[in-house]
């Protein structure tokens, strides 16, 4: 399917193709080639091994965890995985590479040719979906970083994401505009955050993509492209499709030519800058490292893998609608991340067992609940869910409050806030602060009738046919009950007192 | 009692256990013996005190019952293998100075043993050469001498010339030797003593700095068949922290070692006999096959028909690994770092590069370059990998046939320093026999056969089926017995 987003040109409209080289970093303890430390974030050159660090007569030896994320990995993109995959080097001196190679999948990768489905309206995920193929996922090493500023004259290198374990994403150029490039990333990082081989995050860089853009007149022949490195967030992303596409249109109008190269994004200025032209890009000299044996995987080490994925987006999307009634789009709210859908489940869980219902009779409360008084408050507060001062399980009791007929909407809502505050559980809030529902009769009639005869005028108006007065009375009804009565119960009460 | 320094290995250790004498005076006896031959440039570091706390810890070991196989036997360790707290320059300016804060695996494992070592044993620069001259230390003279009257100078071989050298002069007992395409068979066959390559895999990699990955193996070379034997048990065995090491059982060579051949098959392959090779090689190959014969083997010709393409298949493969390999020796982390007056990162590289490393090993960073540039890459080194395939089958084939190949070890007997220096293509043509099998991954050990017309010694090869070391030992023995060789370099140092 074509897009139809279009750059508009002196000579008339273009069209953009868009390639993602997508860099994951893939959730492990210790990097592919040793036993180092991860960890983000640790001093610089902490998490170094004798390895990592390229020292006369260090060996790689693969980690099995990297290995098996990858396939889990390919697994969720619906690609095929190769059974026998090798390392190359990447020859190249930098430095921040240690060995002067990168260790790298270019000839035979972990992971062929794969797919996944990108909602073109995410809003309306039910609608029409773009399938936007994989060419390929390799494993490879990070480098580590250069540090410019401790020093007037020197460069400091930090080796901590020296072979660090990257799964490298690579896409066809199926997307055909900056939202659609977006939504294949986000897409991307919310299958892997289920299947728990990256954190996406992209602020610290364990997630960043290379965007490779062309451009061609609709339906003409493919442009010559050029792939801006490093890019870190979703905003990025379109930034420089947007940016890129933009400088090649304009600069063909004006009679040049595209070079095919490596461009940087500036994302003060907000545009791409040239890094390196084909002219002097380097010459890798690819080969087999012959420190590590080709990866061999047997037909069970798959169905394992296959076996440990959880549910992904989709499925769970689908399953949320037709098993649970929900709205696709709370459905789709619900499973875009995975910590979204465990809290959900776990809320799910909880209330039936405490209402004593089924997940289905209880779904679609809960996921208003957790959609708009939840996630309200979080945005408010500026929390993530997993910092949420409200627990699963006081969620499922608060829910199963106001089924009971404990709390009304309203109540509910007060108790909410002091949840949010407090951290206490609602049962004892309703208990402390007695803000629990009443439907006793009797009360609630002792109550109308003072009012009906405070207000006789207004009895005799509404008679008069003045229907609208009714709102007024259990206005005053539930003031007077400091909004404890059970508001049903209240509206039959006034309509017999009333019209009796 | 002889002399100490002229005992070897198992000598050594029955004796020390024995109690005809202790570790302390063995070592004592081989550091005087090593300080007095500086004139041979054997050793790039010599650690008397290592070897002396390692015979009071023998000797402490005996008396409480806790003597490894090894202990009381002072050894000298291949400059190659990186070693805890002893300078390790794989003889190279590059990494002058550099001193390990781990041990090699494989040195590891012989001075857990219960060995000394003696010193850091002089090499070819990165192991590359066959001639012990492109050493940043000097080149290392061999103690042999033609028997013309001259004093020309000899190359002990290389890349492991150090080792031949210390071997065939008596200042060490046996040392540590590695073989990338012969470093271990070649200078074995100059210097008139044993090397042993074992199998690819079968000792780890790890601590030893890289040559050529898929090649590289660590040997023993020592002055006996079993002696070598002694110490590959001690060397080899799996090493989880080398993916390119066998996880296999080490078998006790020395124990199964049996001179007797009877119903085995000798293969004698064709192809090894190359043009211009000296009569007396040829004539001591004939003799060894009728040692063979006599030891009870039967012998057949066999045929390996892609060996005239194992050497420029070496001579690609070898260089693309190495050019990868030695990328890390940048002037960053450690060694050398040249850095001239408002120098960048390049100008660094370039600068530290070009004063660390020797001439031949900038050649080799060169073509292996070259042979792995986009545009080149499918005529070279894709091509070269084509032609191990095919070196391989054809040992497959001859296994169909034979149990061990014999051949001699090098195509002439030592050459003076200098004469092949300025002609590369003349000197990689030493490693023709040898390299054959390092590109098949098989065990081969290099055996004394006799001395050629000027008084230098000639060796003989025998080539075994992978993980078969028990009977390339056993044959290497079955040749040694028969050859009696004794004759030993007459002292002038």
């Amino acid at each position: 399917m074509v897009s139809e987003y279009r750059i508009q040109g002196e000579t008339g409209e273009w069209e953009v193709v868009i390639g993602l080289e997508v860099h994951a970093q893939i959730t492990s303890k210790a990097k592919l080639f040793s036993g180092a430390s991860t960890e983000f974030g640790s001093e610089p050159n902490c998490n170094v091994s004798l390895v990592d660090a390229a020292m006369p007569g260090m060996l790689p030896v693969v980690n099995g965890e990297c290995i098996r994320q990858a396939v889990r990995t390919g697994l969720a993109l619906n690609a095929q995985i190769n059974l026998w995959s090798r390392f190359d080097r990447k020859n190249y001196f930098y430095a921040d590479l240690p060995q002067g190679y990168q260790i790298s999948q270019l000839y035979h990768p972990i992971v062929g040719e794969g797919a996944i489905d990108v909602p073109l309206d995410e809003k309306d995920p039910d609608g029409e979906v773009k399938t936007i193929g994989i060419e390929r996922l390799h494993v490879e090493q990070d480098a580590g970083k250069l540090m410019h500023d401790q020093h007037p004259t020197m460069s400091y290198v930090d080796l901590n994401r020296s072979g660090v374990a990257l799964m490298e994403i690579v896409s066809r150029p199926d997307m055909g505009s900056p939202a659609e490039a977006a939504a294949y990333v986000r897409k991307l990082r919310s299958i892997l955050r289920y299947v728990g081989s990256c954190d996406g995050n992209m602020e610290q860089g364990s997630m960043r993509a290379d965007v490779n853009v062309s451009v061609r007149k609709p339906g003409g022949e493919l442009g010559t492209r050029t792939e801006t490195k490093n890019v870190n967030s979703m905003r990025f992303i379109q930034q420089v499709v947007e940016t890129e596409a933009r400088r090649q249109v304009d600069l063909i109008e004006d009679g040049g030519t595209v070079v095919q190269e490596t461009r940087l994004f500036d994302p003060d200025k907000g545009e791409t800058r040239s890094m390196r032209s084909k002219e002097d890009a380097h010459d890798y000299r690819y080969f087999p490292d012959p420190d590590l044996l080709p990866v061999e995987l047997t037909e069970e080490f798959v169905a394992e893998a296959r076996a440990s994925l959880p549910e992904l987006p989709d499925a769970k999307r689908h399953r949320y609608e037709q098993e649970l009634g929900l709205s696709a789009y709370n459905a789709a709210v619900l499973t875009a991340e995975a910590e979204t859908a465990r809290w959900f489940e776990a809320l799910l869980t909880e209330s039936a067992a405490a209402q004593k219902a089924s997940e289905a009779d209880v779904a679609k409360p809960a996921a208003n609940w957790l959609i708009s008084e939840l996630f309200g408050a979080l945005n408010r507060l500026g929390k993530n869910l997993d910092e949420s001062p409200v627990s699963h399980e006081h969620g499922a009791e608060l829910l199963a409050l106001v089924a009971d007929g404990t709390l009304s909407g309203t109540l509910a809502k007060q108790v909410f806030e002091i949840m949010l505050e407090t951290g206490d559980a609602p049962a004892e809030i309703v208990e402390e602060k007695g803000l629990k529902q009443t439907s006793d009769t009797g009360a609630i009639e002792t109550v109308i009738a003072d009012i009906l005869a405070a207000n006789a005028d207004k009895v005799e108006e509404y008679r008069g046919g003045k229907d609208k007065l009714f709102g007024f009375f259990v206005g005053q009804t539930m003031k007077a009950m400091a909004g404890k009565a059970n508001p049903q119960v209240v509206n039959e009460l006034l309509r017999k007192a009333l019209d009796g | 009692m002889a002399n100490i320094t002229d005992l070897g290995v198992a000598e050594i250790r029955d004796g020390f256990r024995a109690k005809d004498f202790s570790a302390r005076e063995v070592a004592g006896a081989f550091n005087d013996a090593v300080a007095g031959a500086e004139a041979l440039n054997c050793f790039i570091v010599t650690t008397p005190e290592k070897a002396l706390e390692a015979a009071d810890a023998a000797d402490s070991a005996l008396a409480a019952g806790t003597a490894g196989p090894l202990a009381g036997v002072p050894l000298g360790i291949k400059d190659l293998f990186c070693t805890k707290g002893v300078q390790s320059t794989a003889a190279s300016h590059i990494l002058e100075g550099f001193t390990p804060t781990y041990e090699s695996t494989v040195s590891g494992k012989l001075l857990e043993a219960g060995a000394g070592m003696l010193g850091k044993l002089n090499m070819d620069q990165f192991a590359m050469g066959s001639s012990n001259e492109t050493s940043y230390f000097g080149n290392v003279v061999s103690p042999w001498r033609r028997n013309d009257g001259g004093n020309t100078p000899m190359s002990p071989g290389g890349s492991s010339g150090g080792t031949s050298s210390a071997i065939a002069a008596h200042i060490v007992p046996a040392a540590t030797g590695t073989d990338t395409g012969g470093s271990i068979r070649q200078p074995a066959a100059f210097t008139g003593i044993c090397g042993m390559k074992p199998t690819y895999g079968r000792c780890s990699r790890w601590g030893i700095v890289a040559f050529a990955s898929s090649l590289d193996q660590a040997g023993p070379m020592a002055r006996s068949v079993k002696d070598c034997a002694i110490l590959l048990e001690a060397m080899a065995g799996y090493d989880p922290k080398d993916s390119t090491s066998l996880d296999e059982p080490v078998p006790s060579w020395e124990t199964a070692l049996s001179g007797d051949l009877t119903g085995k098959k000798i293969g004698i392959p064709k192809e090894y006999r190359v043009d211009n090779m000296p009569e007396e090689i040829d004539a001591l190959w004939k003799q060894g096959t009728e040692w063979l014969k006599d030891a009870g083997a039967e012998i057949v010709e066999v045929s390996l028909p892609h060996t005239k393409y194992a050497l420029p298949a070496y001579y690609i493969i070898a260089p693309a690994e190495a050019s990868a390999n030695l990328a890390r020796y940048d002037g960053v982390r450690y060694g050398l770092r040249e850095l001239p007056d408002g120098a960048n990162l390049q100008d660094m590289y370039a600068a530290t590069r070009a004063a660390g490393f020797g001439e031949e090993v900038k050649r080799r960073i060169m073509i292996g370059t070259y042979v792995l540039s986009a545009g080149f890459y499918d005529a070279y080194y894709t091509q070269a990998q084509k032609v191990r395939t095919l070196i391989v089958r054809d040992f497959d084939n001859a296994w169909a046939q034979c149990d061990y190949l014999l051949t001699p070890t090098a195509p002439s007997a030592a050459f003076g320093l200098g004469d092949l220096s300025d002609d590369p293509i003349a000197m990689y043509l030493n490693d023709v026999f040898t390299v054959p099998s390092s590109l098949a991954g098989l065990p081969a050990i290099a055996v004394p056969g006799g001395l050629d017309k000027q008084g230098l010694p000639l060796g003989l090869q025998v080539i075994g089926k992978a993980l078969d070391e028990q009977g390339v030992f056993n044959a290497g023995l079955a040749l040694e017995e028969r050859a009696g060789f004794s004759a030993r370099a007459e002292k002038w140092w």
